[in-house]
This record gives C-alpha cells, structure tokens and sequence, in this order.
C-alpha cells in the first residue's frame, strides 16, 4: 500500500482547546484568535515564528475567506493560509494538508485551528443551513430526512446485518460518558446507564437523544511543525506517524455498503503508513457523532472483527480501567461538539495523554493513539496515527 | 413552511414527468446492461454519456428504514418512515414508507410505488408495503 509520504515528516507541537460546552460570551471567530494565540503560546513560540494557518468555516458565523480574516485580526500575514471544509473529517483533512504542506516546503510550522458555536449563536436560518447542508437536495431532502436519520438508517442496517442491539449502541453512549465524569471541562458529565439510554427520548428509530452528539460551542488548534524543528520544542513533541483516508460517497442513499465504512481503507492506509497494528494502540480516539457511527469505526479500524462491535463495547474494554481507552475527554457525545471542530478535542485529548499532561485522568502507558474523524454520512474518513517517540 | 421541493435540471426532467405520469422511470446505460439512480449526465460507471430513460416495475425491498421522531422542519408532522429502498432493477432510492404501522416494518420486505404530490408541479415516489396494498 502507498505510503502517505507524511509519516516522520513532522510533528504536533502545541495545542490549545477553549472554554467549550455553552460558551456564550465569544463568538465563533473570537474563539478560533483565541486558540490560535494559546496554541502558539503552548509551543512556546510566537506568531512570527508560525508560516501557516489553516482554519475551517464556522456556520454560526460563515465568512468567505475564513482563515485570511483570522489572520487578519491577529494582523498576521502566513506565508500559507487556507480554509479546509471537508464537514467532519475537516480536522484530519486539515492535519493532512498541514503535513503536506510542510513536506512540500511551502511553510516549516502551521497552526490548524478551529471553531464554531452551534450553542449561542446559531440563528434558525443558519441551524437550517446545517440541516440542508447534508442530503441531497432532490432525492432525499424533499423526503424530511434528518442527520439523526441518516445514522438511523445505517444502525437498522447493522441491526438486521450483525445481530446488532440497541442496547450494543447504548454502550457506547455510557463508555464516553464514563470518561466524560472524569473531566471537569466536559459539557455532559453525569454518568448513565444503559436504562438511561434506551430511556431517552426517540429521534429516529432505533436512536434515542442519548445515543446522539452534543451541540456546543467551542475551538481547539494544534502547532505542526517540520520533524527537524520539533526536537527543540518548548513540549514533549508528538509525532504523525502514519496518515490514512478513504471516501466512500456523499449521500447515504449512494452508500454501497451501508455497514462498512471507507475506514477501513483510511484505517489500513494509516497502518500501513506508521508500521502499526491496531493491537499497538494504546488509546483511541473515535468519531462519536452517534452511536453507531463510533462502533461501525471500532470494527472498520480493525479493534474486532466485523460485526462484533457491539460485544466490543459491551464487554467494558473501552471504560475507565479497561484495556483499550476510548474518547478518554468524553468524546462528542458527552465532552462537546461543536460541528466541523469536533474531532480537534479528540486529538488535543490525543496530544495531552501522550504527553503526560491529562492531569487526574492521566493513563499509564500512553506512547501511540489512533485519532480518527468521518465527515458527511459515514462518507469521508480520515485516519492519524500518533506516537511521542521520534520515529527511526 | 413548506416541504423542499426539487427544482429539476433538463438532464432530471424526465424523471419528474415520468413521476408525473404515476410511472417510475431510471436511466439506463446499454453498455454496462445497468440501471442507475440519481439522474446524471453520464452513467456512473462507464461515463458513457448516452443514457436512455426506461420505465421500471416500482418493486422493492426495504435495505433500511428508520421512523423520524422528531422532525426535520414543522413542514412533516413526525412519526414518518424514512427508507431506503433496492429497487428490483438494481439501484438503490430513498424514499418514504406511507400508510403503515412502524411496527410492522423490517428490513427485506417488498414495497410498491407510489406517486404523492410535492406541490403543483411536482409528484414524487413514495412507498407501500406490498402486503397492505388496497388497504
Ligand atoms: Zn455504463
């Protein structure tokens, strides 16, 4: 298989999450200065330093030539500067394009940077923007579906495929929740059970609200720098050690395979990039937009054989004290999603764990993770394999 | 509100005045011996660009379905049925089951076409179990 050309190229040196959750006193652009400031400041660098940015639209707050008007406030002006839109999986994409940039010589060290406010600041046009903006406009629009619909549609498949039960998808829910009890920042973090999933309230057979993502507002940003700067960074750095991607279809109703996703070309690529295997991951930081989506990626990503992702969770090995941790922030179905970023809290959690600086939830043992991010209706995937040992 | 209505190009048209005229019609590629869904310029496949329009039987078989709870827009009144239906020609559609119970829906059984009203001008297909036709 094709290597990325990525791996060993470069390395995550910096990083910076929000306040996120309800986050009502800074708007969408406001968050993405903020974090693209704290990122930089994390690296121990300043902006003049940085040669890059790469940002994504915000739909609370769309602007035409988004990463230029972030620039623009901080008076910055990046050698390279783009917006990356590729819905859920922008923040993988965004990563790729960073790496590839810097292996490319275009800049040395870019920060990626990211936010929305789905919360506090979505008006009811721009919420129904977001809800068109997936669906075709002629052959499933016209029908109602929702974004909760689409899933639906794909666990009943899974259901009917694999033996697949509701109470299977209620685990995830009750895993990442677990997590998401042991971080102070995280929007949701009462614990339930399987009887408060399976309890909640219904939105498109078989999932209930419990099984669905957060809305919330927030950003996170990384600093990615070229592998030769990365050994005098102010932080422990943190190195892409394989890339992967695989895109599928746009529209669920084009989907050829309803219950296997193009994780499992973007996962295979990954591996195949770094080396690893999944056995050698030591954390896993999955797409959790719902349920099924989560234990649809643990089986294409290759952490149990196809159709067994409901045993997966169900037997506890992605819980606290379990042997393989899953979305250790609360993921987002309980830490927070606030839409394109999403994922980006996936892999700051990544960075902090591999770096020892998780705090009270700090794991033992945490040398690699695999970050993984979908976007569209299962459609596009992308795939980060990460370590915090220089590869040879 | 109302419910989105398509707005078809000249190269989907036919597709519409077949639904129009109560009848299911897929373009189809002679090359590849295949059947397509959605309406393109070229088939999907092959990119042959000479697609014929073919009337066809308006059988299916659910591949998924899900009852929407909470609706989209206050345009569709929930619960509806949201499917996604192989018609027996090959390609794959979503669609709406109407005039049934949620509870006797499973993924395999055989729905027939129907034609709904979208608005003045445009009808589009909806489904019915085979069972409870002529209910
Ligand atoms: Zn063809």
């Amino acid at each position: 298989m094709a290597k990325s050309g990525l791996n060993s190229t470069c390395a995550l040196i910096g990083m910076a999450e929000s306040d996120v959750g309800i986050v009502p006193d800074k708007t969408p652009r406001e968050l993405c200065v903020q974090v693209t400031l704290d990122a930089v400041r994390d690296a121990g660098l300043t902006l003049q330093e940085v040669d890059g940015l790469i940002t994504c639209n915000a739909f609370a707050e769309p602007i035409m030539y988004h990463a230029e008007a972030v620039a623009e406030y901080l008076g910055w002006q990046p050698r390279h500067c783009v917006t990356v839109n590729t819905g859920g999986g922008t923040t993988f994409m965004a990563i790729k394009m960073a790496a590839a940039a810097i292996a490319a010589g275009m800049a040395h060290t870019i920060v990626v940077a990211m936010a929305d406010s789905l919360r506090s600041f979505m008006t009811r046009e721009q919420a129904m923007v977001v809800q068109s903006s997936s669906g075709h406009p002629h052959y499933e629009q016209p029908y109602g579906p929702t974004v909760p619909a689409y899933y639906a549609l794909i666990a009943r498949a899974h259901m009917d495929r694999f033996g697949t039960t509701e109470e299977h998808f209620a685990h995830a829910a009750v895993s990442c929740r677990a997590w998401a009890n042991q971080h102070p920042k995280a929007q949701m973090r009462d614990l339930i059970s399987i009887e408060d999933v399976m309890g909640s309230r219904p939105i498109a057979d078989p999932l209930k609200v419990l099984d669905c993502s957060l809305v919330s507002d927030g950003g996170a940003a990384v600093v990615i720098t070229r592998g030769d700067r990365a050994s005098n960074a102010a932080q422990k750095p943190i190195y892409l050690l394989g890339y992967g991607e695989g895109h599928a279809y746009e529209h669920i109703s084009q989907a050829q395979d309803l219950t296997t996703s193009a994780a499992v070309t973007s996962g295979r690529a990954a591996y195949a990039d770094s080396g690893l295997t999944p056995n050698d991951m030591d954390l896993l930081q999955l797409y959790d937009c719902f349920t099924p989506a989560l234990l649809i990626q643990i089986e294409d990503l290759g952490f149990c054989a196809k159709g067994e992702g409901g045993d997966w969770l169900a037997s506890g090995i992605s819980l606290p004290g379990g042997t393989k941790p899953l979305n250790t922030h609360g993921g987002m179905l309980s830490y927070c999603h606030p839409g394109n970023p999403g994922a980006m809290f996936g892999l700051t959690e990544a960075m902090l764990q591999l770096r020892g600086q998780a705090g009270e939830r700090q794991l033992a043992g945490m040398n690699t993770a695999l970050c993984h991010a979908q976007g569209g209706i299962m459609s596009s995937h992308a795939t980060l394999i990460l370590g915090n040992a220089r590869p040879s | 509100m109302s419910r989105p209505i398509p707005r078809p190009s000249p190269t989907e048209q036919p597709f519409y005045d077949a639904c129009a005229r109560g009848e299911l019609a897929l373009q189809y590629c002679k090359p590849c011996n295949r059947f397509l869904f959605y309406p393109r310029t070229h088939c999907d496949h092959c990119h042959n660009p000479t697609l014929e329009w073919r009337q066809v039987s308006g059988e299916g078989t659910i591949a998924s379905y899900t009852v929407v709870r909470r609706s989209v827009s206050e345009a569709f009144t929930a619960p509806y049925v949201i499917a996604l239906i192989d018609l027996a020609e090959g390609p794959r559609i979503m669609s709406q089951i109407v005039d049934t119970e949620p509870e006797v829906l499973a993924v395999g059984q055989s729905v027939l076409v129907a034609f709904e009203e979208w608005s003045d001008d445009i009808k589009l297909p909806v489904f019915k179990l085979r069972g409870v036709l002529g209910k």
